[in-house]
């Protein structure tokens, strides 16, 4: 167990859902910091379309919950220049899918300027989005695009797996004068879980958790897979006696090679669960990782769990096809065990 | 620097010293770039140089503005020194932007400088996103955001005009019609006759203006920012000019003759300008060389400078990705401060 999860386990906690664990998270930053602000469509008196952010509009008004034209590349730039000119933007984009409108001043503007200006403009902006497939919402709703921000130079990644992790990543990333991508999985918004109640709790960007310690196997999961790997893994332990350890990574850029590396040299296999597409991605990068510092303790080959480089289709027996869940983690599981 | 405006003699005379100091900058750029010494592209302001000093003119000295890729113009209307600004273009550390930027991206932030642009049509959602900052914090500036001909077809102009409109931020655009988007003249690229008739779709004020007179451009900025600053919003305010270099160092010009440059030059901005200073005896024939010698001393030891400024050491490459470096970079640039850095990606 890492030294942050023993920390956060000391707090003191509630339940709460994913959903309620970020609202949380935002109403704590806008009431501790006046520089911050939310920006994005129907965020304000609608409460976001996924109801995120709620009754926030009651709490801060017009002024800080800033519902804007349907214009992803006009107000994600106005975000970038706001950044840059001494304000702190949280930056609601709708669905992730969205962000191929507001691509050009995310990977030409807002990950670049510091860099360019040799490090003369800070960037501290927040782009909170969703992503994910389940609830037939189709090809241009279900995205999961977090790995192209991973990749992009410039840009930091964080996708959580749990209410804490939803909450602490997201008071980090609004804290954090770097451009910070907050990927949602809208299938866990309804998800229950243990999160400190403590104002100045954070989980570090940068840093995994142990979510259930094993000997036998590590799955490296994320989002919605952190949860269905661990029931996996609870099914697993009882039927054949083996002890998965499953990391949720929360984020991803930058990653925690080191506690991933640990837990390979100690089970010796590894599987990588992530709903992105399998081609060039996530999964590829941590499996280089591990193969870089952890070749010679790999007793077999390590597993991918991912969506089979489709769109996600509409239809419910084409999603559930596509769409990786428990059932695969399980199954890379029996494949190397 | 201390901000000018045209209505002292004084101001007058600072706004023809910044017109020849970008006119002999970026003259010398042209040269030090085509003997090799300056590398990548190079887009040079020459013939524009009143868009981007009557502008400045009319701005406080805290304002923000944001920039093209033919930025030098507007770096050193805004007050940018030109010593620095050559620096970067040479590529070294000295330069403003660490050498990380060159003249496509120079930048001063602090000084509202936000920074030259690789992307036709970005700054204006950048310095709508100023004005947003500074809307929020209810502080006593605006933003300007410069922007070609071309970038008026690009989406995200309109969707930041759009923006800035709907929420009355204190932002002008300044289109600066210099008859060419790159290559292709302004007329096959827009559908309308003049690009301020673009200002109606978000009823703001939109007006054309002469960009080859300082002052008519300053006249029209000033009155958008009293505008902006009195909590009216956007102006759009496109100023017809010329630029009588190619789009880049380099470009062999196959879409217009030297006929029609020589047209543009004979309403040169800086010889009309200089002309009326005289006529009304504000500066004299031996002022006006005087202020020549100084502004080419000037570029002269901008130049020294840039020549002898320290090259960048290759483990700077690693620095200001992020102002808190992750794992994956610092390893890179822990090894290179230890052997001096290795040309690649190959550790």
């Amino acid at each position: 167990m890492t030294a942050q999860v023993e920390r956060e386990l000391e707090t003191e906690t509630e339940e709460l859902t994913v959903r309620e664990a970020i609202r949380q998270a935002l109403r704590e930053e806008l009431e501790r910091d006046e520089d911050v602000f939310l920006i994005g469509e129907d965020i304000g008196e609608f409460g976001g379309v996924l109801e995120v952010t709620g009754d926030l509009y009651e709490e801060f008004g017009d002024e800080r919950i800033k519902d804007t034209p349907i214009s992803e590349a006009g107000f994600t730039g106005a975000a970038t220049g706001a950044a840059a000119t001494g304000t702190r933007p949280v930056v609601e984009l709708m669905f992730s899918d969205f962000s191929g409108v507001a691509m050009e001043q995310i990977m030409n503007q807002m990950a670049k300027m510091r860099y360019m200006f040799g490090g003369k403009a800070e960037m501290p902006v927040t782009v909170r989005t969703t992503e994910g497939g389940g609830m037939g919402a189709a090809s241009q709703h279900s995205g999961t695009v977090h790995t192209w921000m991973a990749h992009f130079p410039g840009l930091k990644a964080v996708a959580p797996g749990t209410a804490a992790a939803a909450k602490g990543l997201t008071k980090a990333a609004i804290r954090s004068n770097d451009p910070v991508f907050v990927f949602e999985n809208k299938m866990i918004y309804e998800q229950t879980g243990q999160v400190p109640t403590d104002e100045d709790y954070t989980a570090p960007i940068g840093e995994a958790a142990i979510e259930r310690e094993g000997d036998d196997v590590t799955v490296v999961a994320t989002q919605r897979l952190v949860g269905e790997s661990l029931q996996t893994a609870e099914s697993i332990a009882d039927e054949f006696g083996l002890e998965v350890e499953v990391i949720d990574p929360r984020s991803l850029y930058p990653l925690d090679t080191e506690t991933i590396v640990e837990s390979v040299r100690k089970t010796g296999r590894l599987i990588v669960a992530d709903e992105s597409p399998l081609s060039y991605g996530t999964h590829a990068e941590i499996v280089a990782r591990v193969q870089e510092e952890a070749f010679f303790s790999l007793d077999a080959p390590i597993q991918r769990v991912g969506t089979p480089d489709t769109h996600m289709p509409f239809s419910p027996p084409l999603e559930n096809e596509v769409l990786p869940d428990g059932d695969d983690v399980r199954a890379a599981i029996e494949r190397i065990s | 620097m201390a901000n000018y405006n045209l209505e002292s003699s004084e101001g007058r005379v600072e706004a023809l010293r910044r017109m020849l100091l970008i006119r002999a900058f970026d003259e010398e750029a042209g040269d030090r770039f085509a003997d090799g010494e300056i590398p990548g592209f190079v887009h040079l302001y020459i013939g524009e140089e009143a868009v981007g000093v009557g502008t400045c003119a009319a701005l406080d000295p805290d304002d923000y503005i944001a920039s093209t890729h033919r930025g030098h113009g507007h770096c050193i209307a805004k007050g940018l020194d030109p010593k620095y600004m050559m620096a970067e273009l040479y590529g070294k550390a000295e330069g403003y932007c660490n050498g990380k930027g060159g003249s496509m991206h120079i930048a001063d932030v602090d000084a509202g400088m936000l920074g030259a642009n690789g992307i036709v049509g970005a700054g204006p959602p950048l310095a709508t996103g100023a004005a947003l900052s500074i809307d929020y914090d209810d502080r006593d500036q605006i933003a300007v955001s410069f922007l070609g001909d071309g970038a008026v077809a690009q989406g995200q102009v309109h969707e930041a005009m759009n923006l800035a409109a709907t929420w009355d931020l204190p932002v002008v655009f300044v289109v600066e019609n210099n008859q060419y988007g790159e290559g292709t003249p302004v007329e096959d690229q827009h559908n309308v006759d003049n690009l301020s008739d673009t200002a109606q779709a978000y009823d703001i004020p939109g007006l054309t203006v002469d960009g080859m007179d300082v002052t008519a451009v300053a006249e029209a900025v000033d009155e958008a920012r009293s505008r902006a600053r009195n909590g009216n919003g956007p102006t759009l305010v496109e100023a017809e000019t010329y630029r009588y270099r190619g789009h880049y160092e380099g470009d062999e010009e196959p879409y217009r003759d030297e006929a029609e440059i020589e047209r543009w030059k004979d309403r040169d901005p800086i010889d009309s300008f200089t002309e009326r200073l005289i006529d009304r005896d504000e500066l004299t024939e031996a002022e006006f060389e005087e202020l020549q010698t100084e502004v080419e001393a000037k570029i002269q030891d901008a130049v020294d400078y840039a020549q002898d400024a320290t090259p960048p050491e290759p483990h700077e490459a690693y620095d200001d990705m992020f102002g808190e470096i992750p794992p994956e970079i610092e390893r890179f640039a822990t090894a290179a401060r230890t052997d001096g850095g290795t040309p690649g990606g190959d550790r």
